[in-house]
């Protein structure tokens, strides 16, 4: 199993009323999975995200990534094990502005030790993949919608992380963008990765192999949990 | 290949922090500013005050140098005007004397004080004595008889006076004769004598039935020498049947001043007992004691110019230390005040740095950056802003505190500046103080974002 969230809870306390992001949120995520997690706007996908992710401890359950929970680490261990085992793409890219192509892509390797031979090498080959080469030297803002996503999704896979995390990666995409990254994220599976990635674009659902429907915070369907719906 | 990477991880953060420092030209370029305003208002300062303290030293010297020489100047000039005057009192001397009047012991003063006459008589012969002694005090004797007569020829009185010039001290090399003799046959009269008689020189009058050559008119004296007349002292005698005799020396040009008066009457008493010394005119003693006060008031002179000298210098000492003072208190405001400024500045940049990258932030702590990573990208912009801003700082605080220290009399040479410790001090470690303190204005803020929780952020975003 890679991922594993069990009866995950999270809720927010604001100034008035505080608000259940996620509850009981129960996903299993196996090796060369890719499941989406459908819902709308505001129903707790980006928290399941964050929290599969180790960046957000849920307030209850239980999240194992390849068997390991991180939030039994300390902040600057976790950091390192995300580091080493998870890739993360987001819709709104988070490239660092003032780093051309080449270097967002180098940027996971700030955080690790790999040698430089290694990962320059990578980070060449996923540029060449993701059709950027004629892009290297350039920065974000000189970059399209797309460019930037496959910039961002290179990023994500330069320590060859074996598990993906994707959070509304097409949501500012044209259609064909969407469909290269959509089509990259399932390459990613298929190599023996596990993705997740949330979304309330119809446009991923034909590439993912499950699709987990997320309704304020809750899973209504338990089946969802490691059936999903049956393409 | 833009990118450089190494092994070590901060090689990473290094190339991050340039790419930054790049980006955000702006924000460096004012960090930059405000450590090197601290750092140079710090240097500038201590130049400053360093080039007050040797400006203050030179000008010091040199007014030391020149008081002393004008004190020399002075002293010199003193002593050349003390040697003149000098010689023109003894000049002056020479006409009146410092004279004592060595009398028989039974003149009476009142005699000749009243009368302007002399009854008592020694023998000439006394005057001889005195020559031939070892008198050391008394410098010419001039021998003389004195009575107040009628000139029954001109039906008036006179005072007739024999004298027969100078009697040369035997112990002495011979010396020009203070007062010349008057030759026998010849009168000197008086002022009032010659104004009442119309006598003028080259007249002949008869004096108790000898005739007489006027050879001389005094000038008006104010004294009763006025209505005196000098004639040969053998003359003098003859007409007065005073053979042998006189009524008085009259001891001139005394080695001494009034003080000592009583050394010469003691010297000549043990030649010439049963005579007594007066002191005859008080103008000589006046003149004496005029050459003592010349030589006193040099002195005083002298003194005055010394004491004004030091005052010049204590002044000019007092002058420089307000200004070094001045000087001083200003800058432990000012300094204190730009460096808390500095800080405050570079606190609010690095604060608003950190808000700026947030976005960064997050997404560099969800891809695996550690805390201690993330302070460091923040701690390296500001040591990197702490160092080259000390470095410029340093820089412009020694050419703006040398500029203004050079507005005072030519300013201080860097050698001079540099050979005082504390400006070499301050000029080495006020880089490594940027340093510290951009480092510690910078720990906050570095600490906020490293511990920003990149879940929040990465939601907000």
């Amino acid at each position: 199993m890679m991922l594993r969230l069990e009866q995950a809870c999270k809720t927010y306390v604001g100034k008035s009323t505080p608000v259940h992001a996620i509850r009981d949120v129960s996903i299993d995520l196996d090796v060369g999975e890719f499941v989406a997690v459908q819902g709308p706007s505001g129903c707790g996908k980006t928290t399941v995200l964050l929290t599969a992710g180790g960046l957000l401890k849920p307030d209850s359950g239980q999240v194992l990534i390849a068997g390991q929970n991180p939030y039994a680490l300390s902040p600057d261990a976790r950091a390192a094990f995300r580091a080493q085992t998870i890739g993360f793409v987001f819709q709104q890219f988070h490239l660092v502005p003032y780093l051309d192509v080449l270097d967002n892509v180098l940027s996971p390797a700030f955080a690790a030790t790999s040698p430089r031979q290694d990962v320059r090498q990578r980070a060449g080959q996923l540029i060449e993949h993701f059709g950027l080469a004629h892009r290297e030297h350039h920065v974000p803002a000189e970059l399209s919608s797309g460019e930037r996503q496959r910039t961002a999704l290179a990023r994500a896979l330069l320590n060859r992380p074996r598990l993906l995390l994707a959070d509304e990666p097409t949501g500012n995409l044209d259609h064909e963008s969407a469909k290269a990254v959509l089509g990259h994220l399932k390459e990613f599976s298929e190599s023996g990765g596990a993705v997740l990635l949330v979304t309330h674009d119809d446009r991923a659902v034909p590439f993912a192999q499950r699709v987990i429907h997320l309704r304020d915070g809750r899973i209504p369907d338990p089946m969802d949990r490691s059936l999903g719906t049956i393409l | 290949m833009g990118f450089s990477f190494s092994n070590g991880r901060h090689a990473n953060v290094w190339r991050l922090v340039l790419r930054e420092i790049k980006h955000r030209r702006l924000n460096f370029a004012m960090g930059l500013l405000s450590v090197a305003v601290a750092v140079a208002t710090l240097v500038g300062a201590q130049t400053l005050l360093t080039a007050d303290h040797i400006i203050t030293e030179r000008l010091l010297n040199s007014k030391e140098v020149e008081v002393e020489k004008s004190v020399g100047e002075k002293q010199a000039a003193v002593k050349k005007a003390g040697t003149e005057l000098q010689n023109v009192i003894r000049k002056q001397m020479l006409g009146l004397g410092f004279n004592v009047l060595i009398l028989p012991e039974s003149q009476s003063l009142s005699e000749i004080h009243l009368n302007g006459s002399m009854s008592a008589t020694m023998p000439e012969e006394y005057v001889d004595r005195l020559a031939n002694s070892k008198i050391v005090t008394v410098n010419h004797l001039l021998p003389s008889v004195t009575r107040r007569v009628r000139w029954d020829e001109q039906d008036c009185e006179i005072i007739v006076v024999g004298t027969r010039g100078e009697v040369p001290i035997q112990h002495r090399g011979l010396k020009k004769p203070l007062l010349d003799e008057v030759a026998a046959g010849r009168i000197v009269v008086g002022h009032e004598i010659h104004r009442q008689l119309d006598l003028n020189k080259g007249d002949i009058v008869q004096l108790k039935g000898r005739d007489l050559t006027v050879s001389k008119v005094h000038i008006e004296r104010g004294s009763v020498d006025d209505v005196t007349v000098w004639i040969n002292l053998a003359e003098a005698q003859e007409i007065l049947g005073m053979q042998n005799l006189i009524n008085a020396i009259l001891a001139l040009e005394c080695d001494c001043a009034g003080d000592r008066i009583s050394q010469i009457r003691a010297e000549i008493s043990a030649i010439l007992p049963g005579t007594q010394v007066i002191e005859r005119y008080s103008q000589a003693l006046t003149r004496a004691e005029s050459r003592a006060k010349a030589k006193e008031s040099a002195e005083t002179a002298l003194k005055e110019a010394e004491q004004f000298g030091m005052q010049q210098l204590a002044l000019e000492r007092r002058t420089r230390q307000n200004l070094e003072d001045r000087h001083a208190g200003f800058a432990a405001i000012l300094v204190p005040l730009v460096i808390l400024g500095s800080i405050v500045t570079i606190g609010l940049l690095a604060l608003a740095n950190s808000r700026q990258r947030s976005g960064e932030i997050g997404i560099l702590r969800a891809i695996g950056l550690s805390t201690w990573q993330l302070m460091l990208v923040f701690l390296i912009k500001a040591a990197a802003i702490g160092l080259l801003g000390g470095l410029a700082g340093v820089s412009a605080g020694l050419m703006i505190g040398r500029l203004l220290g050079s507005a005072q009399s030519g300013g201080a040479s860097w050698h001079e500046l540099f050979a005082a410790d504390n400006l070499l001090v301050v000029t080495l470690t006020a880089p490594l103080s940027a340093l510290f303190i951009s480092g510690l204005a910078s720990w906050i803020p570095a600490l906020l974002a490293a511990r920003q929780d990149p879940a929040v952020i990465l939601q907000l975003e």
